[in-house]
C-alpha cells in the first residue's frame, strides 16, 4: 500500500521527525545537519555512497553508543528520542535491522524474540505471551519467511549465512511489529531469491500505522520494495530529495555528480 | 503444598533432631592430638577412625600450605581457628527477617526463594507450619526400600563402620594434599551414600534433605559409593548466600564408582563471596575426587560455582576401570575481588577411558579466574581419549582469566584435543539485545547464560534454573 505524500503529509504529525541532526565519530562530523520526517504509512530509501553517513544516521536514531551528537533533535511520536535508553525506544516501536547481525552464541533465537516480545508488550501494558501462544505467532512469520522452524533452536545467528541473518531480522521485524523500522543495508549479500523473500517479508509489515526507512546503496531492492521517497545522502546532508525515480536517476548515473553538488 | 515449601521443613526437621547431639562445646582454637581425639569422642568413632585421623593429625604437622594456586590471600592462621563448634545456634542469629541485612534479602527475593526458606537461610527461627516429619519420613523409607543409605556421616560411622572402613580415604587419602590432610583429621560432619548392586537410587539425593545443611561447618566429608551397576544422582549445595565471616571451608568429597556403576555429582556453590571492596567470604579449599575402579563405571561431576572469596577447587576422576568414563562440566565465576583457581584432572589408568572436560569461566568487576586442568594418560592406558575445552569470558577492564592446562600423554595410542578461548561480551551483543527491547541486566543475564549453556545443560532441570537467576545475582552490576 503506498500513501500519496501530499496527502499524508498534510493528514499527520511525522511519527518521526529528525531536525538539523549533527553528529560526530571520533571528532568527526559524520552527519551535518540531517533533516528528515516520516510519516506513518509511508516507505523511504536514503541512499548513498559509502561514508556518507546512511548507516549513523540509523544507528544514532536507536542509539547506538558511541556517537556524539553534536546538535538537532529527532522526535519519535512526539517523543524526544534522545531522551530514550535504546532499550526505551525499541519498545516504543523503533526497529533497527542489522546490515551485520552480530552472533550470541549458545542463546536460543526463539528465546531472545520472545524475551524482546514480552519486553515490548509490557511495556504497553500487555500480558506477556508465553511458550506456545508465542510459538503460534512465530510459526506464522517463519513460513512467509521461508525459514526452517529448526531455525528458532539455533544460537542467535550463530553459523548463520549472511543470507539467513538477514532474513532473521526481518523475522524479528515481522514478529515484533515494530511502528518505525530502519532497516540498514538489509539488501546487501543477498542472491535474488533471498532478497524476494526478505522484500515480500517487508512489504508484508508495510501499513498504514507504520513506516519503513530502508537505508540502502544499490535501488535494486527498490525494485521490490517501492519507497514513497528517496533521499540521498552525501558529505552528511542530504542532498537530494525525490520519489523513486530519483533511485532510478542514480542507478544510472551514480552518485559522483551528487556528491559533487553537495561539495560545492 | 509445594515443593520449596517441603524442602524447607525437610531441612528444618532434620537439623532440629541434629543440633541436640553436638548443641555445647567449642573448644579453645587451636589444632592437637587432645582435639583430634575430643572431637572422635564426641563422634562416639571406633578405633580405626580415631587412628586414620591421628595419623592425618601427624601428617599434616609436617605439611605446608601449598601456594602454587593463581590465588593472593591473607595467611590462614590455623592455631586460630576452632576445630570443633556447635552449629550457630537460633538465639544467636537474628531474631526476625527486620534484622535481617536487606540487601541479603534483596538477593534472595531475587533468586525466587520463598519468604520462610529465605529466614531460614538468614539463620532466623521460624516456627513450623506444617508438619514435615512425615515429609522426612516418606523420603527416607522410599529410600531404605531401595536399599540405598543416605545418612550423615557421623550416623554412617555408628551404623555402617564396615563400609566406611573399607572405603573411607581409598580415593582421598589422608596424605593427599594440605588442606584434605588437615580435614581428615579434623572433619566433623558430611554425607554419606552407598547405593547397592544393581539399584538405581530413585531420587535425586540432594543436601536440601540432608541434615543440618546449612551449618555442616568447616570440615565435611562426603563418601559416596555406587556398588556395581548402581546408578545415583547426587546435588550439593545450598543456592542462596550464607552470610559467613571470612572463613576456612576445607571439605574433602569422595566418589567410587564400581564395575557399571555410575555416579553424577552437581554441585551449585554459593558461600558468601565478600562484599564489593573484598572483605569477608569464604576461602574454598575443596578436593573431591572421584575413582571409576569398575569396568564401564562413569563419574560426572557438574559445578557452578558462583561464590567464596577464594576457590581452590579441583573435582578429578581417576579411571582406572576398563571403558570407564569422566566428565567434568563447570561455570565458575568471579565478581568484585573473588578470585577462583579451578578445573580438574583426569588421570588414566585403563585401556580405552574417556574424559571430557567443558570449563567456562566468567570474571568481572576485579575478579581473577584460573582454569587449572591435568589430563594424565599413563602407559596402560590403550586408547584413552580426553576432550578439553576451556572457555573464558571477561567482563569490564579489571578482571582477568588464566588458563593453566598440563597434558602428559605416556602411551602412543591415546588422544588428546584442547581447546580454548577467551572473549569479551561485545558492545555490539549487548546493543543487539537493547534495540530488541530487552533491558542491559537481563541482556548480560542471557549472553552469559548463552556462554554457559553446554554446562547448564548438565544440570538436573530445577537445578539449572536456579544456576541461572544464581549467575544473574553474582553478576549484578558488573555492567555498568
Amino acid at each position: 500500500m503506498s500513501t500519496v505524500p501530499g496527502i499524508a503529509a498534510a493528514a499527520a504529525a511525522p511519527l518521526l521527525e529528525v531536525r538539523d541532526l549533527r553528529v560526530k565519530v571520533g571528532g568527526q562530523e559524520v552527519l551535518r545537519g540531517v533533516s528528515l520526517a516520516v510519516r506513518a504509512g509511508e516507505v523511504h530509501a536514503i541512499m548513498g555512497p559509502n561514508g556518507s553517513g546512511k548507516s549513523t544516521l540509523a544507528h544514532v536514531l536507536a542509539g547506538r553508543p558511541g556517537y556524539e551528537i553534536v546538535a538537532g533533535t529527532a522526535c519519535f511520536e512526539g517523543r524526544d528520542l534522545f531522551a530514550l535508553a535504546p532499550e526505551q525506544r525499541a519498545r516504543a516501536g523503533l526497529f533497527l535491522g542489522f546490515q551485520y547481525p552480530v552472533e550470541i552464541p549458545g542463546v536460543n533465537n526463539a528465546y531472545l524474540l520472545k524475551a524482546a516480545v514480552n519486553a515490548a508488550r509490557r511495556e504497553r501494558g500487555l500480558p506477556e505471551l508465553d511458550a506456545f501462544e508465542f510459538l503460534a505467532v512465530v510459526r506464522a512469520k517463519i513460513k512467509l519467511m521461508q525459514i526452517d522452524e529448526s531455525f528458532l533452536s539455533r544460537g542467535v545467528n550463530e553459523g548463520f549465512s549472511g543470507g539467513e541473518k538477514k532474513r532473521n531480522e526481518i523475522l524479528q521485524m515481522l514478529v515484533l511489529e515494530p511502528k518505525l523500522a530502519l532497516l540498514d543495508e538489509t539488501d546487501s549479500g543477498l542472491d535474488i531469491d533471498a532478497l524476494k523473500v526478505v522484500a515480500d517479508g517487508i512489504n508484508s509489515l508495510r501499513a498504514a500505522e507504520r513506516a519503513i526507512v530502508l537505508v540502502t546503496h544499490y535501488q535494486r531492492m527498490l525494485d521490490y520494495v517501492v519507497p514513497d521517497f528517496v533521499h540521498v545522502l552525501a558529505r552528511g546532508r542530504i542532498a537530494r530529495s525525490g520519489d523513486r525515480t530519483l533511485a532510478l536517476e542514480l542507478e544510472r548515473r551514480g552518485y559522483d555528480w551528487i556528491s559533487e553538488q553537495a561539495a560545492a | 503444598m509445594s515443593t520449596p515449601d517441603i524442602d524447607a521443613l525437610v531441612n528444618r526437621s532434620y537439623r532440629h533432631g541434629f543440633v541436640t547431639d553436638i548443641e555445647s562445646d567449642t573448644v579453645a582454637p587451636g589444632l592437637d592430638e587432645n582435639v583430634v581425639r575430643l572431637i572422635s569422642r564426641k563422634k562416639q568413632e571406633p578405633q580405626f577412625l580415631l587412628d586414620w585421623r591421628l595419623r592425618a593429625l601427624r601428617h599434616w604437622q609436617g605439611m605446608r600450605e601449598p601456594h602454587w594456586a593463581h590465588l593472593r590471600y591473607h595467611p590462614i592462621d590455623y592455631a586460630a581457628i576452632s576445630y570443633y563448634s556447635a552449629p550457630r545456634q537460633a538465639k544467636d542469629g537474628p531474631k526476625s527477617l527486620a534484622d535481617v541485612d536487606p540487601k541479603l534479602l534483596a538477593t534472595y527475593e531475587k533468586l525466587g526463594v520463598p519468604l520462610h526458606e529465605r529466614a531460614r537461610l538468614a539463620g532466623v527461627a521460624v516456627d513450623a507450619v506444617f508438619d514435615s516429619v512425615s515429609v522426612a519420613t516418606t523420603f527416607k523409607e522410599r529410600l531404605s526400600a531401595a536399599g540405598v543409605i543416605f545418612c550423615p556421616f557421623s550416623e554412617a560411622v555408628q551404623k555402617h563402620p564396615a563400609l566406611l572402613e573399607r572405603y573411607l580415604g581409598t580415593v582421598v587419602p589422608y596424605t593427599d594434599n594440605f588442606y584434605a590432610t588437615l580435614n581428615s583429621a579434623v572433619f566433623t560432619d558430611g554425607s554419606f551414600v552407598y547405593v547397592p548392586p544393581g539399584v538405581r537410587c530413585p531420587m535425586e539425593l540432594s543436601t536440601y534433605f540432608r541434615i543440618n545443611a546449612a551449618n555442616t561447618g568447616q570440615f565435611e566429608r562426603t563418601l559416596i559409593i555406587a556398588d556395581a551397576g548402581a546408578y545415583v544422582s547426587y546435588l550439593e549445595g545450598c543456592t542462596a548466600p550464607m552470610r559467613d565471616e571470612n572463613q576456612l571451608h576445607a571439605a574433602v568429597v569422595e566418589l567410587i564408582a564400581l564395575d557399571d556403576a555410575q555416579i553424577k555429582y552437581s554441585t551449585v556453590q554459593n558461600w558468601y563471596p565478600g562484599d564489593e571492596q573484598g572483605r569477608g567470604g569464604i576461602y574454598n579449599f575443596v578436593t573431591k575426587r572421584g575413582e571409576c575402579r569398575g569396568r564401564n563405571a562413569r563419574i560426572s561431576w557438574t559445578q557452578v560455582e558462583t561464590g567464596s572469596a577464594i576457590t581452590w577447587k579441583y573435582p578429578s576422576c581417576i579411571l582406572r576401570g576398563e571403558n570407564s568414563v569422566g566428565e567434568f562440566y563447570s561455570v565458575a565465576t568471579t565478581n568484585n575481588y573473588q578470585q577462583a583457581d579451578t578445573g580438574t584432572k583426569m588421570i588414566h589408568i585403563g585401556a580405552n577411558t574417556r574424559s571430557t572436560i567443558v570449563s567456562k569461566g566468567i570474571s568481572a568487576g576485579h575478579g581473577q579466574n584460573a582454569y587449572r586442568g591435568l589430563v594424565k594418560i599413563l602407559p596402560s592406558a590403550s586408547g584413552a581419549r580426553n576432550f578439553t575445552q576451556c572457555d573464558s569470558l571477561l567482563m569490564g577492564k579489571h578482571s582477568g582469566a588464566h588458563t593453566f592446562p598440563y597434558i602428559e600423554v605416556r602411551n602412543p595410542t591415546a588422544m588428546v584435543e584442547h581447546e580454548a578461548s577467551t572473549s569479551r561480551i561485545s558492545e555490539e551483543q549487548l546493543f543487539y539485545c537493547l534495540q530488541r527491547g530487552i533491558g542491559a541486566e537481563d541482556a548480560v543475564n542471557m549472553i552469559v547464560s548463552g556462554f554457559c549453556r553446554t554446562v547448564f545443560k548438565e544440570l538436573p532441570m530445577e537445578f539449572a534454573v536456579e544456576a541461572q537467576n544464581l549467575l544473574a545475582v553474582s553478576l549484578e552490576g558488573a555492567v555498568g
